[in-house]
């Protein structure tokens, strides 16, 4: 197909409804087509090859002209990749492999009938459509509303889906002071983790009258276990660059930069594509439809460092520094980038924008709670069946992602808890399963929304170990230039490893949370402020694995090594696989017949569990 | 630190560096334009050298110090050569609740080495990560760029294999064995 065919300088909102109608028209438009998701998950997973494979066979049959084969972003069930759609019915194909698209063409596309031995099965029963499948049929897709519809690096796509319009609407109807009204009627609360009114911030910054003032987008995405906005900028690269263009006009900012993380290198490929796209549109630049508008855009990439997804730390960044936070007030409202007064937002809150200003505020906040209007993406992962990327209703119980749409625990154990929030989040234990999902409700319980990332965790996880994780990971990600944070978290680290270690007393846990009331008030950022957070949860609601770990020099899940012992059972048939594989000589025994670990030696790094085939190593 | 290689054959370091000139000039102007730089040179490099850093100094007009500072807060600087293929080890939660420190440690052991340390034929560094996104293809481990998923520890030997199989042969290999 040609890309370029529609490629035209947009002068105004007359050019670009008649834009829209023309591509609405187009026969990329109206075609059949088969969707492959190219979300980084299913490339991984071999969705090119696949995608190769349909072009070829279709080649040289008759649909070859009425069929579109279409990479879209991220459809959502990661797990399942690579997924494939096919457009006219709607069918969900799973796990698709190269070998498998012969059949498709010949039998569905060319013969009508499903293949069901791609589909997936729920209580095995297999479902052929995709909006039947509990785990699209559970969620409320607004924000990905794209994702999985368009091919992120084409803007005609984008357009011919309503892209730009809201933007459009806003610089030929609106007031800047009019576009923050509805922002703030809408009641949108940031998506970056801490849930704060965006409306709110656009005032502070519109109300400053400096005559430079800056527009930044978060990207940094950090927290382990998200990657919501990785498949916003990989899937829907438009739907923000639209949303900053209608954040900078109401606050009256004429340059952003968005800040990627250095792991994302798709996403950065796709924005790129997209900017320049919108910029050879006059979708973004100078004098934008014909208002009178400037916007321009840059890609700030980072290089590996959790803290600059805090706000100050980006921004020192982006100067040119080491990512160190600085102390607030002056918030950046006020003064941020080169002092001038600035706005960051996250990727998924600027992707929200669009869909509010076409829904209008009010609508907007028709969905969600009282307190938190609107949709959240969360990134489900951990041993549930289905782990992917899906969006619901702020307010949605836990237990509906976990169940309903992740389809249950992947393993044969039981849910124990699921760790929301990342570093600065906690564990919901089971008897919380039906916790509304949103800000106040998950504070309650000593978690919070954070950015979205959700792990699910099942019996095998010990909480004691989930705790010593986080408190690695902050310890390792502290920038070191406050003491309560850099100190702090590593005094906590080292009793929460002597309590792994088995070396623990009763009074460690009253020194824990005596460390985390300090290092929550005293640190200088978000950083240090939450870190104890995943400690104070597990204590909170698992608080007798603690007492085990101290008290009986037990760990129930054998996860902490120096608890726990490996043996070998009758089972073995003295293969010496294990024997071979263990890097310090503690396994002993001839071949063909039973071995045995010397306890002593033994450093338990568990490779000899992971290579012995005949299951007759347990640890316990 | 680490000095840049220098030999006779022409692709070598001595003409990296003059790109890397071109490549400062052509950011000069931006404001913050030092990162930027920095990650030119990393990826130009494969790691940071003393000439660069000093050459970077000079030319944006950045006190020494503060260019060292900025390199070692970031973990995507490296001040030493890496192998030809960094192996990372995603350590994000979803990865550690399904078993990505079982992983580390085969790599580990079949590599003999620690994390941050490169192998003695040069080939492999070993890394970790905080979470690449994938956390649906979860253990996963990373190779330069590309992704490995579900990764068992008993996967590693095969994994290993095939990029040793790559090193055979490859025209860049052969230049670099040339040099030292
Ligand atoms: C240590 C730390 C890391 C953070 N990482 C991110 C991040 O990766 N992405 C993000 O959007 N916000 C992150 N935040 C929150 C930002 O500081 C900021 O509140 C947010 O980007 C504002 O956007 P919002 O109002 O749209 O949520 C982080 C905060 C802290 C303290």
């Amino acid at each position: 197909m040609d890309t370029n065919k529609h490629m035209q300088f947009v002068s105004d909102a007359k050019a670009l409804s008649d834009l829209q109608k023309t591509l609405q028209q187009s026969k990329e438009f109206t075609s059949d087509k088969v969707f492959i998701c190219a979300g980084g998950s299913c490339i991984t997973s071999g969705s090119m090859k696949v995608k190769d494979a349909f072009l070829s066979h279709l080649a040289s049959t008759p649909l070859n002209d009425c069929i579109e084969v279409m990479e879209t972003g991220c459809l959502g069930p990661c797990a399942l990749g690579p997924v494939v759609v096919i457009g006219k019915d709607d069918t969900f194909y799973q796990k698709v492999r190269v070998q498998d698209v012969k059949e498709i063409v010949e039998k569905h596309l060319l013969g009508g009938t499903v293949v069901e031995s791609l589909l997936y099965a729920v209580d095995e029963k297999k479902v052929s459509k995709k909006s039947e499948l509990p785990f699209f049929k559970n969620q409320d897709k607004q924000v990905l509303r794209n994702c999985g519809k368009i091919n992120p690096t084409k803007i005609a796509d984008y357009i011919a889906q309503d892209g730009y319009q809201a933007l459009c609407r806003v610089l030929t109807k609106s007031t800047p002071e009019q576009v923050v009204e509805e922002v703030t009627i809408s009641g949108l609360r940031g998506r970056g983790g801490a849930g704060f009114p965006t409306g709110t911030k656009w005032n502070f910054a519109r109300k400053s009258k400096d005559s430079i003032k800056y527009i930044l987008c978060n990207a940094d995405e950090g927290d382990p276990g998200a990657f919501m906005d990785r498949s916003i900028l990989e899937g829907d690269p438009h739907s923000i660059i639209e949303g900053m263009a209608i954040g900078a006009f109401a606050i009256g900012s004429t340059q952003g930069y968005v800040y990627v993380r250095a792991e994302y290198p798709l996403a950065v490929e796709r924005l790129q594509i997209a900017i320049d796209q919108a910029r050879t549109y006059g979708l973004i630049g100078k004098n934008i439809l014909g208002a009178g508008f400037d916007f321009d855009l840059e890609i700030r990439k980072g290089s590996g460092a959790f803290v600059c997804g805090e706000e100050t730390a980006l921004i020192t960044s982006i100067e040119g520094n080491r990512g160190e936070p600085r102390p607030r007030p002056p918030f950046p409202a006020e003064k941020g980038l080169w002092n001038k007064p600035t706005v960051l937002n996250n990727v998924e809150t600027f992707s929200n924008i669009p869909l509010l200003i076409n829904l209008g505020g009010a609508q907007f906040a028709e969905t969600g709670t009282e307190k938190s209007k609107g949709t959240k993406i969360f990134a489900l992962a951990g041993t549930v069946k289905i782990s992917g990327l899906v969006e619901v209703p702020v307010g949605t119980p836990l237990r509906k992602l976990v169940y309903d749409i992740g389809g249950g625990i992947s393993t044969h154990k039981k849910y124990k808890a699921a760790q929301i929030g990342g570093p600065s989040g906690g564990c919901i234990p089971a008897e919380h399963l039906d916790v509304p999902l949103d800000y106040e409700s998950l504070n309650k319980l000593g978690a919070i929304m954070g950015s979205g990332g959700l792990i699910v965790m099942d019996e095998s996880s010990c909480m004691v170990d989930v705790a010593r994780f986080f408190l690695e990971f902050v310890q390792d990600e502290s920038c070191g230039k406050c003491v309560p944070c850099r100190e702090g978290t590593a005094r906590m680290k080292q009793i929460v490893e002597r309590i792994c270690s088995g070396k623990g007393e009763l009074k460690d846990i009253d020194e824990l949370e005596k460390l985390a009331s300090t290092v929550t008030n005293a640190s200088l950022c978000g950083l240090g402020q939450t870190a104890p957070n995943p400690v104070l949860s597990t204590l909170r609601h698992f608080r007798e694995e603690y007492i085990e770990h101290i008290v009986d020099k037990k760990c129930r899940t054998a996860v902490c090594k120096d608890l726990i012992v490996f043996e070998i059972l009758d089972l073995c048939n003295g293969c010496q696989a294990c024997k071979k594989v263990c890097p310090v000589e503690a396994i002993h025994g001839d071949k063909k017949h039973i071995h045995n670990i010397d306890d002593d030696v033994c450093i338990r790094c568990g490779l000899c569990l992971s290579t012995c085939k005949f299951e007759a190593i347990i640890k316990y | 630190m680490t000095k840049v290689n220098k030999c006779s054959c022409g692709n070598d370091d001595e003409g990296l560096l003059q790109r890397l000139e071109e490549i400062i000039i052509s950011f000069k102007d931006k404001p913050g334009a030092l990162i930027p730089v920095l990650q030119a040179t990393q990826s130009l490099f494969g790691f940071i050298p003393e000439e660069a850093i000093l050459k970077i100094s000079e030319k944006l007009n950045e006190p020494l110090s503060k260019v060292y500072g900025v390199i070692t807060f970031y973990s995507f600087f490296s001040l030493k050569p890496r192998g030809k293929f960094l192996i990372r080890v995603c350590l994000g939660t979803a990865c550690y609740v399904q078993g990505a420190n079982e992983v580390l440690t085969a790599l580990k052991q079949q590599l003999s080495i620690d994390i941050g340390e490169t192998s003695a034929d040069k080939l492999f560094t070993l890394d970790v990560g905080r979470c690449f996104g994938a956390c649906g293809l979860a253990p996963i481990i990373m190779v330069n760029e590309e992704v490995h998923q579900w990764v068992k520890p008993s996967d590693v030997k095969k994994i290993l294999s095939t990029y040793k199989k790559q090193k055979t042969g490859s025209k860049e290999e052969i230049n670099q064995e040339e040099i030292s």
